[in-house]
């Protein structure tokens, strides 16, 4: 690896001011933990009264809260990416940054690592509350979990960075995305209930979205016991391309922001 | 004399608005190069694409001999920026906010690093505090302590006095001098008080509508236009 384009300390740098930034906001610890943990008691409040009212006994019921605790993942991961590209645009800070030595493979690979941090808390405090709260406890072999979890954050990340696109190519109104994208991917992603139920042209788009196999996958392997390994390697293959997509669609926003002058201005 | 940065017909367009028009200069060790034109002249478009920040359609770039476009990571080490307009993150401390950017320049021995230069601009007695509550000269100069933390061999500032008292404008010209002629710094600077400029520069660039008006050294722009102040000479070129 050419040495000049990847140097850990810039990394930490980009990840410093991350970790400072959270370290000083406590609007921005309520927006790590709180959503998180209203989500955790609805579903698990929700998912009490179907087991303890209609289906007494089904372990199917836990579904829901495994596919919460995944689903957060990806969102979490995603918007540490988008809104910390955001933060340095509301703190006019692009500039100060990209005049630095650092290169935009440091910057993302920053920006990455803090929304891994982002993601990890977030799911522990609900894998957390959901085991002590609600009793919830799902066995699965670690290697399963890593490689749904990985999946989840690849797509987050391609998520981030088409919504880093979208701002660079047309300013600060595209910001909504950060929040409202990945939103879109939901239905098609078969979190909460089984692709089937899906209408047939909805199960068409389905098929093209890599979430839609992990979360099959998880549903497989809490009901059946196994892990459907090709539902897997779809879903990478599938998540591989759109992250391809998505950090070729980047790499032309950030040249035409400079190109244009846009990146100068953005944040005014 | 090697020069330690050499532009050559730098041209920019956005869209069909030409902002920069075939600008060529050189700049040597310890000159300090004024940029001096009436607004959108195309200052900030200059200095951003001497930065690496905005890219030129055509021309060339070299600092210390190096092309800019192909070295761009490795001269940036060496290369500085501070502007009136653009502040540091609100809401980190003084201390973290130098922090972050000593790591982007990998920068050895750093809290001693930011205790010197905080002291050098009078700013130490702020390290512990936000950024979001200095004063607007104070944060111009965490702006300055922030472009001499990688001790660079160039610094391009953007109205670096605006919105500084006199006794801090005098005190960081002298600073300016001292770095230039000890250290070897030499600076690109662009300000609309053409007296403090004077007092500073060695070299000037007038231009407008992006295009070189006059450049050269500035005793010779004097007697070439018959001028004996920078502001008789500004009213002489774009007047």
């Amino acid at each position: 690896m050419n040495l000049n384009i990847f140097r850990p300390k810039r990394v930490w740098g980009i990840v410093l001011r991350h970790l400072y930034l959270l370290k000083h906001s406590i609007s921005r610890w309520i927006d790590l933990l709180y959503w998180p943990t209203v989500d955790l008691f609805l579903w698990g409040f929700i998912t009490l009264y179907l087991q303890r009212g209609f289906y007494q006994g089904s372990k199917w019921i836990f579904q829901f809260l495994g596919a919460l605790i995944f689903w957060n993942i990806l969102i979490r991961a995603q918007q540490g990416l988008a809104v910390g590209f955001l933060e340095d645009i509301w703190a006019r800070n692009l500039l100060h940054i990209f005049i630095s030595p650092l290169t935009i493979f440091e910057y993302l690979m920053g920006l990455f690592i803090y929304s891994l941090f982002k993601a990890f808390v977030a799911s522990l405090l609900m894998a957390f509350l959901a085991f002590f709260v609600f009793n919830f406890k799902v066995l699965m072999q670690v290697v399963d979990v890593f490689l749904l979890t990985g999946c989840l954050i690849i797509f987050a990340w391609s998520i981030g960075l088409l919504t880093m696109a979208f701002i660079l190519f047309f300013g600060q109104e595209a910001e909504i995305l950060a929040w409202a994208l990945a939103l879109l991917f939901l239905p098609f992603s078969a979190v909460f209930y089984p692709i089937e139920v899906l209408p047939e042209n909805f199960q068409s788009i389905a098929k093209i979205v890599p979430t839609s196999y992990i979360f099959e996958t998880f549903r497989q392997i809490l009901l059946k016991g196994y892990t459907p390994y090709i539902f897997i390697v779809k879903a990478y293959v599938l998540v591989f391309i759109y992250f391809l997509l998505s950090a070729g669609t980047f790499v032309i926003a950030f040249n035409f922001a400079k190109k244009t002058g846009k990146i100068t201005k953005i944040g005014e | 004399m090697f020069p330690i940065l050499k532009v050559e017909n730098l041209t920019k367009k956005y869209g069909k608005k030409v902002v920069l028009d075939k600008i060529s200069f050189e700049l040597y060790p310890s000159d300090i190069l004024g940029i001096i034109g009436p607004n959108g002249a195309g200052k900030s478009t200059l200095l951003y694409t001497l930065l690496g920040i905005v890219f030129p359609d055509s021309g060339k770039i070299y600092y210390f001999g190096k092309d800019f476009s192909k070295n761009r990571s490795e001269i940036l080490y060496k290369v500085s920026f501070a502007s009136q307009y653009i502040s540091l993150p609100y809401s980190l401390t003084v201390e973290e906010n130098l922090k972050v950017f000593a790591h982007l320049y990998e920068i050895s021995e750093v809290n001693k690093k930011i205790d010197e230069l905080l002291k050098i601009f009078k700013l130490f007695d702020k390290k512990k505090i936000l950024t979001r509550a200095l004063s607007s000269g104070e944060m111009m100069r965490l702006n300055l302590v922030r472009a001499f933390l990688n001790d660079p061999s160039i610094l391009l500032l953007d109205e670096p006095t605006a919105g500084l008292d006199p006794e801090y404008i005098k005190y960081i010209r002298d600073l300016f001098k001292e770095f230039s002629q000890k250290r070897n710094l030499s600076i690109i600077l662009t300000s609309h008080q053409l007296g403090e400029l004077e007092k500073i520069i060695t070299k000037a660039l007038l231009i407008k509508e992006g295009k070189t008006l006059a450049y050269g050294n500035i005793t010779e722009l004097f007697q070439k236009f018959k001028v004996s102040s920078l502001e008789e000479l500004y009213f002489k070129v774009f007047v």
